[in-house]
C-alpha cells in the first residue's frame, strides 16, 4: 500500500513562534546544532494500490483548499513506499 | 431587523452574541451550521470559540459547513457579517476577508481586557462610535495575530479597511497592531476582541462593545 504524503509548511515570512519556541527549548537542553527551527504539519493518506496521476490531482486540490492556507503556507505533495 | 447567529460545533459565545444583538435592538436568531437556511435575516454574526475543535487551522474546517456557503453567498451580495474571534477566522479561511490569524507571538492563550482603537466608523458594524474612539472590551484568543503579505497590508492601510487597533503594547504580534478589518465592500467585518462580552459593565469591563451591535440596527433603519 502506498501512503501520499502532504507537507504543509509557513511561509518563510511569515513568523512561527512555536517553532522559535523549539529552537530555544534546544539550546536550553544543551543542543547547539540548530540555527532555526521552523514547525510544520504532515499528513499521510493511505490509498489502495499505486497512486494515479488522477488521484495526485485530486490531492494536490485538496491541499489547495483544505489542507493548507495559502494565504500563510505551503504545501508538498508526493509518494511514499 | 433580525441578525443571525451561527452556531458551530464548538462555538462558545452565540449566546452572549444573541443577547448582544437584543440589548441593540435587533432580533436574534440562531442558525445552525448544518442548516444553509439564513431564515431571511438581515444580517449575520459569526461568534467565537472553538468550532470544529480548531483541528486542522481555526476556522479552516467551518470554512465548509453548509451554512457557510449561504453566507459567502449572501456577503457578496452587501449582507453585514461580522467575524468575532474565531468568526474573525472563518471569515479569512472563506476568504471573505484577506489575510489570516496565526498563533500569538509568545504563545500564550491571552484572555484580559484591551483596549482598542476605531479606526474605521463607516462600516454598518461600527457607525455608532466616533472615529478614534478607544473602548476596552475583551481579548481572549490564541491565534490572534494578524498576518497577511506586504502588498495585502498596503491596500488595507490605503484603502482604510483597518477598522479597530489595539492600543498600547502588542498583544499578539498582529502586524500593524490590527484588530479588526472589513472587506473592500465595507459589509464584511472580522474583529479579534470580543465586544458581546462589553455590553454590561456588571459582567463585563465595560458596556462599550455594545456599539456594535446599535451600528447595525442604525444601518438597517438607514
Amino acid at each position: 500500500m502506498a501512503k501520499i504524503v502532504v507537507d504543509v509548511m509557513l511561509k518563510p515570512e511569515i513568523l512561527d513562534p512555536q517553532g522559535n519556541a523549539v529552537a530555544s527549548a534546544l539550546s536550553r537542553l544543551g543542543f547547539s546544532f540548530a540555527k532555526s527551527v521552523r514547525q510544520g504539519k504532515r499528513f499521510e493518506i493511505e490509498v489502495e494500490g499505486e497512486p494515479t496521476a488522477a488521484q495526485l490531482a485530486e490531492v494536490e486540490k485538496a491541499a489547495e483548499v483544505l489542507l493548507s492556507n495559502p494565504v500563510i503556507e505551503n504545501y508538498v505533495v508526493r509518494v511514499e513506499k | 431587523m433580525r441578525v443571525g447567529v451561527i452556531t458551530f460545533p464548538g462555538t462558545l459565545d452565540d449566546r452572549d452574541a444573541a443577547r448582544a444583538v437584543v440589548a441593540g435592538g435587533c432580533e436574534a436568531v440562531s442558525l445552525w451550521h448544518a442548516d444553509a437556511d439564513l431564515k431571511n435575516v438581515d444580517a449575520v454574526i459569526l461568534p467565537g470559540g472553538f468550532s470544529y475543535g480548531d483541528y486542522l487551522r481555526c476556522g479552516a474546517i467551518s470554512r465548509f459547513a453548509p451554512v457557510m456557503q449561504s453566507v459567502i453567498e449572501a456577503a457578496g451580495k452587501g449582507m453585514p457579517v461580522l467575524g468575532i474571534c474565531n468568526g474573525f477566522q472563518v471569515l479569512c479561511e472563506s476568504h471573505l476577508l484577506p489575510g489570516a490569524l496565526t498563533r500569538n507571538s509568545d504563545l500564550h492563550f491571552l484572555c484580559r481586557d484591551q483596549e482598542i482603537e476605531i479606526v474605521n466608523n463607516s462600516t454598518p458594524w461600527t457607525s455608532s462610535y466616533k472615529a478614534g474612539e478607544k473602548i476596552v472590551i475583551p481579548l481572549k484568543n490564541g491565534e490572534g495575530s494578524f498576518q497577511c503579505d506586504d502588498k495585502t497590508l498596503a491596500e488595507l492601510e490605503g484603502e482604510g479597511r483597518v477598522i479597530a487597533r489595539y492600543v498600547g503594547q502588542n498583544p499578539n504580534g498582529s502586524r500593524n497592531l490590527i484588530a479588526g478589518i472589513t472587506n473592500a465592500h465595507g459589509n464584511v467585518v472580522g474583529l479579534m476582541p470580543h465586544p458581546e462580552h462589553a455590553i454590561d459593565e456588571l459582567t463585563g469591563p465595560s458596556a462599550a462593545g455594545l456599539g456594535f451591535f446599535t451600528s447595525i440596527l442604525n444601518a438597517m433603519v438607514k
